[in-house]
């Protein structure tokens, strides 16, 4: 009764992950196919948790549900609006030039032959005897590794080198983002409902942030799903139209950053002058080392996608509202695009607003 | 005993979590739709985690349970009110 | 015990898909919103479920995160931009 009922919740699941994926990719509106994807985002930390992955699940609860979700609505919006059809039909595209449907078919190839690469993968690894060689060998040496959670063991101790250079593309990635110039304008302040949930959401989120880091050592957690938690606690702020979203300001912020990967490396070449491998902890000091460097990389990761969600460079508070800027936006800075419609002040102001708000929300 | 009463709690539970589904579809448009969901579903969450905290007998397990229970009373309120509120503004704009 | 509980897993999922074909099919555009609130709710009820069916007392975490994360994704998409940078 149990295994049957386990299996129909597995096919179901599995149902449930194809259909929200092809729903998302057969829809023609961005808006609407992001949405679609943060559902299949948290449906999979679903799937995650089935196969007894708690450290996944978190990860993509916080990560692929909330944040990348919230970082493509985002981006989206800065697209030009579609006129919603009330359909979701593909669009059939009549007008292409040959290089490009030549392009669209060699991606199509591509990815079918990848995907068909990574089947034959999976056949042959079910072909195989089930070898239990790496969890054999991170359950022996996890004595010595300073935590009893075997995958921060793995991440923080026995492959350290990966976690270290996977936080150095994160600082690439912010040099990436400080490049795109300033951050993108706000959003306007938060409502009685917004802000009365932001007040306990936040510091619930900081807290969670820091149980998550705290009990990595010995359960599923860990410095990813603190940092990604945290970050979400700034992506809230910025929703509400808080300015500086907890962000240290100036010099404060690079060196957040650089943290990261800089107590990494800090730790492996104290490790290397003192005579011991390149990020090989002393037993006794491994437990401590490993909760700096996490605390450090949650913080870094924290920073990393905060920024990625404002889309560049924070900027510090601008005094005056005047100073050389086109008419247009200064009208539509003294009102925000959408509003409630509550106050009388907005009245007079709701030919100029419906002139300059092209953006219709459809998803 | 216990397991009789949190079985019953369960199941009640789940119950409220089918009629939201129900409300769901058949409901006809997008505020009543959003009653359904959070009223319904909150309430069968509610009825879930009273009867898996008997069920577990750990005091500590049980008031994480409560706690999640009143984080998404809170979350799921203030999302229904914010999505019905986004949805009205579209209306009255286009 | 175990099969109420595997049962109980079922019929949330089952729940689940049945508000998933809503939200797929939605004749109105904010139907799609709707996901958030069923699977954050959903997938809690299931994750809680599956904690105990599994014997991994870390899920509850993860059905916290999901509750916390599902209330922030809601957030995003009725967050309102500002024209400029004024804010």
């Amino acid at each position: 009764m149990t295994t049957s009922a386990m299996l129909i919740l597995d096919i179901l699941m599995v149902l449930s992950l194809l259909s929200l994926a092809a729903a998302a990719l057969a829809t023609s509106d961005a808006r609407r196919s992001v949405i679609l994807f943060m559902a299949f985002g948290l449906v999979l930390a679903l799937a995650w948790a089935r196969l007894q992955a708690p450290d996944v699940a978190l990860a993509e609860a916080a990560i692929g549900a909330g944040l990348s979700g919230a970082l493509l609505l985002a981006a989206v919006g800065d697209q030009p609006r579609r006129a919603l059809t009330g359909d979701t039909k593909p669009v059939h595209h009549h007008d292409h030039s040959n290089l490009k449907l030549m392009l669209e078919w060699t991606v199509t190839l591509l990815c079918i032959a990848v995907a068909g690469a990574l089947a034959w993968a999976l056949a042959q690894a079910f072909e195989r005897a089930p070898q239990a060689t790496l969890a054999q060998a991170v359950s022996e040496n996890l004595a010595t590794s300073g935590v009893s959670n075997p995958v921060t063991a793995v991440l923080l101790n026995f492959r350290a080198y990966d976690t270290l250079l996977e936080l150095a593309v994160l600082l690439t990635a912010v040099l990436g983002i400080f490049a795109l110039g300033p951050a993108r304008p706000g959003y306007r302040t938060a409502g009685p409902v917004f802000g009365g949930l932001v007040r306990w959401l936040v510091p619930v989120l900081i807290l969670a942030a820091a149980y998550l880091l705290w009990v990595g050592a010995h359960a599923p957690g860990g410095a990813f799903q603190a940092g990604a938690t945290l970050a979400a606690a700034g992506v809230v702020l910025r929703l509400a139209g808080q300015r500086t979203v907890g962000l240290p300001q100036g010099p404060t912020l690079h060196l957040v950053i650089a943290a990261g990967v800089g107590t990494f490396l800090l730790v492996g070449l104290s490790l290397l002058v003192l005579g011991r491998p390149f990020l090989g902890y002393p037993p006794a000091w491994a437990g401590g080392l490993i909760l700096l460097i996490e605390t450090a990389a949650m913080l870094a990761i924290a920073a990393t996608l905060v920024l990625a969600f404002l889309g560049g460079r924070p900027q510090p508070p601008r005094v005056n509202v005047t100073g050389g800027k086109p008419p247009a936006a200064l009208i539509s800075t003294l009102r925000p695009r959408s509003r409630e419609g509550l106050s009388g002040a907005d009245v007079p102001g709701a030919e100029s607003h419906k002139h300059f708000s092209e953006e219709n929300r459809q998803c | 005993m216990i397991e009789v009463m949190s079985s019953l709690l369960i199941v009640s539970g789940l119950g409220f979590y089918l009629a939201g589904s129900i409300g769901l579809l058949r409901l006809p448009d997008l505020y009543s739709r959003l009653h359904a969901l959070t009223k319904a579903d909150n309430l069968g969450l509610g009825l879930l985690t009273a009867g898996l905290g008997l069920y577990t007998q750990d005091l500590l397990i049980a008031l994480k349970l409560v706690l999640i229970w009143l984080a998404v009373l809170a979350a799921s309120a203030a999302s229904a009110h914010l999505i019905a509120q986004h949805a009205r503004r579209r209306e009255t704009q286009s | 015990m175990s099969e109420l509980l595997a049962v109980s897993a079922l019929a949330l999922i089952l729940s689940l898909f049945l508000g998933l074909l809503r939200v797929v099919r939605g004749p109105g555009a904010g139907d799609r919103m709707l996901a958030m609130q069923l699977i954050g709710t959903t997938g809690v009820g299931l994750l809680l479920l599956l904690s105990l069916l599994l014997d991994q007392t870390a899920l509850i975490d993860v059905a916290l995160i999901l509750a916390l994360l599902a209330a922030v994704a809601a957030a995003a998409f009725t967050g309102e931009e500002l024209e400029t940078g004024d804010d």
